[in-house]
């Protein structure tokens, strides 16, 4: 995607972002707005954010409907677990730290994946590096569900790449 | 049935189960032993505690300027309450806070 359309994007999110907050159709407030997200993606620009890494909009789609409904439901599932864990009287517990090698190669597809395993309860990324995450997670059992090349470390990967894919 | 009572009971039953999660993460903070199996419990209260009440809320809302608040809500606690609980146990590791394992490394105790 070239750099003056995902900026262009920028301002339309932050258009579409003050028109939902405020909510009300006034010229001079819409106005305000236009000039308000104007402003910003000056600023943007000027501090090199509006870029793939703080705009990240090329992975929207792929997001939107393949990763985030899968996330929701690795969230759901492993939350009912820590959750009967936290009511079984004996507290079933088996905290373990775990090292891997994330396959990611951008730094937000690193980022997506540490606060993917962080987001979903049972699990904290403790230390993020190319090389190397160290995950704590409440039990074994969780501790093997993250490792290179499992489930998540799969589809973060396959959600980074994606666009380069198509294009 | 009309629509308006489906969405009213399952707006209910979101509510409900993400005060129950809530509760959940409240106790587990209590009950569990070392700091990092702390935070553990307490995702689950900003995870699923917090996504099911702005659900049954958003169901409440419905295609409104107030929903789509809550979608806002929502996406920034989704997006932040991860970091947090990473820089959190990023910096008791830093500062030497010791985890309790269940299988102890060997090696851990010629650290310095």
């Amino acid at each position: 995607m070239p750099g003056s359309w995902r900026t262009f994007s920028l301002f339309l999110f932050l258009l579409l972002f003050w028109w939902l907050l405020s909510g009300m159709p006034a010229p001079f407030l819409l106005a305000a707005g236009v000039g308000s997200a104007l402003l910003v993606v000056w600023f943007a620009r000027r501090l090199n954010i509006d870029d793939h890494e703080g705009h990240p909009v090329h992975l929207a789609w792929h997001a939107l409907f393949f990763y985030w409904p899968w996330l929701l439901k690795e969230i759901a599932v492993s939350a009912w677990q820590v959750c009967r864990i936290v009511l079984d009287p004996k507290l079933p517990i088996s905290p373990t730290l775990v090292r891997f090698k994330p396959s990611q190669i951008t730094d937000v597809g690193l980022v997506i994946h540490a606060n993917s395993i962080t987001l979903t309860p049972g699990t904290i990324s403790v230390e993020v590096s190319r090389e190397e995450f160290l995950v704590h997670a409440l039990t074994r059992e969780g501790a093997a569900g993250v490792q290179a090349g499992g489930a998540m470390d799969r589809r973060v990967s396959a959600l980074e790449s994606w666009p380069r894919m198509f294009s | 049935m009309n629509l308006a009572l489906i969405i009213d009971l399952a707006s209910w039953v979101c509510l409900l189960a993400g005060s129950f999660f809530c509760v959940v993460g409240g106790i587990g903070l209590l009950r569990m032993p070392d700091f990092y199996t702390r935070v553990h419990a307490a995702s689950l209260t900003d995870t699923l505690g917090a996504g099911l009440i702005l659900l049954g809320l958003l169901l409440q809302a419905g295609f409104t300027l107030v929903g789509a608040k809550l979608v806002m809500i929502g996406l920034l606690i989704f997006f932040a309450s991860p970091t947090g609980s990473h820089a959190l146990t990023r910096a008791a590791l830093v500062r030497g806070i010791a985890p309790q394992l269940a299988d102890p490394p060997e090696a851990s105790s010629s650290k310095p």
